[in-house]
């Protein structure tokens, strides 16, 4: 039976017989940097391809199908044309924010990567406060937009970041929210612990009615995080070019695109620990061999983004009143009401 | 309370809008209008309705159906058509008769407009369904619709 557990183990031994424990620890927390970063990165790029995919097959197309089998290689080649493209900027730029912003969000994004219980042993950290650590690294990310949109001196730019904020603003309350509503449920912030809680059955059974609730709204104010569709009025390329990344080019444009996705993939993530169970099979068919848990999470993950890329193929963009009257009209309102009830069902213990 | 109405009716519409793309999402594979045009060459088959080019049909006997009228000439906005005409001794009657030396056609000019081909009292000329039309020099765009030696059906004029 192979356990990750075993493997990172026996890495750790190794490293430290090798040198002094202070240097030690360096290198192994630089080599776990290392490993999430390639990952993710490549993970990253196929999930553009999914996302190409599947749009394709919603509008009757067939997508690229050229670079490799199936067009596995397409945005690996796309990935190595925007490294090799010029990095322009506009004149009165402020260079050194406009050079910052794009490693603002896509660490942000990285850094939300390492809470997640991929398997029972395959966590690189796993802090005491878990959920609120993600949803506060989650908001970080805003500020690379804000940054890049104001630093750019453009003002499709500026429009598509004060967008950004305000929308981003006011769904980090229902995301926040709809998730403390499972905290009543589970009683902790750490994700192993909520994962631990769910050995008897998935959050969203648990909690039944109040927990759908939630997982709905989860999912609305998640879309609406991440700025895709319907709700990326941010880069809404009808009325404002791309939106505050109009002036990026390149490996700066790519990575407010790569975090784009990997943003994306923490919302499913989030959702897929808080509500599915993480990486506990259904009904526990595959206890015995824990490995496959990776492949049970990354499955509702993934079955979580493809939702997402439903969403964003089916719904028109919404207005900037809309968006804020489904907020503050609707979605809290229910959010707050929804908290009370949970909390009642699990006073009264009518929990499944 | 229209409230909840709203939400409800929201929540409706919106699975109604899902479930639409999610039924053309399980029939892309059959369903998909994308040619993958150089691949599939040998089999593409361009529908009925589609405007390629001018051509004249020949039958067997190497006969066409044009009389040489010109009415096509005189429809063509832009003079894309050029009929160079002669006259001939009919063998049945001994009367003198109008027939075509060469019916001269100029792609490169043409905007498929369709008007010749309403014109035409004898459907003498038809759409073509080819669409690779490109050459390398402009004089080949130039093309004579009517074959060498042909002449025209017997019994059309009537």
């Amino acid at each position: 039976m192979i356990r990750f557990f075993s493997i990172t183990k026996n890495i750790h031994e190794w490293l430290f017989n090798l040198m002094p424990e202070s240097v030690a620890s360096v290198v192994e927390m630089i080599l776990i940097a290392v490993v999430y970063l390639l990952i993710f990165a490549v993970a990253g790029l196929y999930l553009v391809l999914l996302e190409r995919r599947v749009a394709a097959w919603f509008q009757l197309r067939i997508g690229p199908n050229r670079v490799g089998y199936q067009g596995l290689l397409q945005t690996m080649a796309d990935a190595l044309k925007l490294v090799s493209k010029e990095l322009t900027g506009t004149e009165k730029a402020d260079k050194f924010l406009y050079n910052l912003a794009p490693y603002f969000v896509i660490i942000s994004s990285l850094m939300a990567l390492s809470v997640f219980p991929f398997t029972q042993d395959f966590q690189a950290f796993d802090i005491n406060i878990g959920l609120l650590f993600l949803i506060a690294i989650s908001s970080i990310g805003v500020i690379g937009i804000l940054l890049g949109g104001w630093s750019s001196n453009n003002k499709f730019a500026l429009i598509g970041a004060m967008r950004s904020g305000v929308q981003t603003i006011s769904y980090e309350l229902s995301v926040g929210l709809s998730l403390l509503t499972m905290v009543l449920l589970t009683g902790s912030l750490q994700l192993s612990e909520i994962v631990e809680v769910q050995k008897g059955g998935w959050l969203i059974v648990q909690g039944h009615i109040p927990a759908v609730i939630a997982f709905m709204i989860y999912m609305i104010a998640g879309t609406a995080e991440t700025n895709r569709a319907p709700f990326d009025l941010v880069e809404a390329e009808s009325e404002l070019g791309a939106g505050f990344h109009t002036e990026y080019s390149g490996m700066k444009f790519a990575y407010f695109f790569l975090a784009e996705f990997i943003n994306m993939f923490i919302i499913a993530a989030i959702a897929t620990t808080v509500f599915f169970g993480a990486w506990l099979s259904p009904f526990g068919i595959t206890e015995s061999i824990p490995i496959l848990g990776v492949v049970w999470f990354l499955g509702k993950t993934l079955i979580l983004v493809f939702l997402m890329m439903w969403f964003r193929w089916t719904f028109p963009r919404l207005r900037i009143d809309q968006l804020l009257t489904l907020e503050w009209k609707y979605l809290l309102p229910i959010n707050l009401i929804n908290i009370v009830v949970m909390a009642f069902v699990v006073w009264l213990k009518i929990t499944i | 309370m229209s409230y909840f109405s709203d939400i409800y009716s929201g929540i409706k519409t919106l699975l109604t809008g899902m479930s639409v793309t999610g039924k053309y999402f399980l029939h892309a594979r059959k369903g998909a209008i994308t040619q993958q045009y150089p691949d599939n060459r040998a089999t593409l088959k361009m529908f009925d309705r589609f405007r390629g080019e001018v051509v004249m049909p020949h039958d067997e006997n190497n006969e066409h159906q044009c009389t040489g009228c010109q009415k096509c000439e005189l429809a063509c906005p832009n003079g894309s058509i050029e009929i160079i005409w002669d006259r001939g001794i009919d063998e049945t009657t001994g009367k003198k008769k109008k027939k075509i030396d060469q019916h001269i056609y100029h792609l490169g000019m043409c905007t498929m407009c369709g008007l010749c081909i309403e014109a035409c009292p004898t459907d003498a000329i038809v759409w073509a369904q080819n669409f690779e039309n490109s050459v390398y020099d402009r004089t080949k765009l130039t093309k004579v619709l009517n074959q060498p030696g042909s002449k025209v059906k017997a019994g059309i004029e009537d």
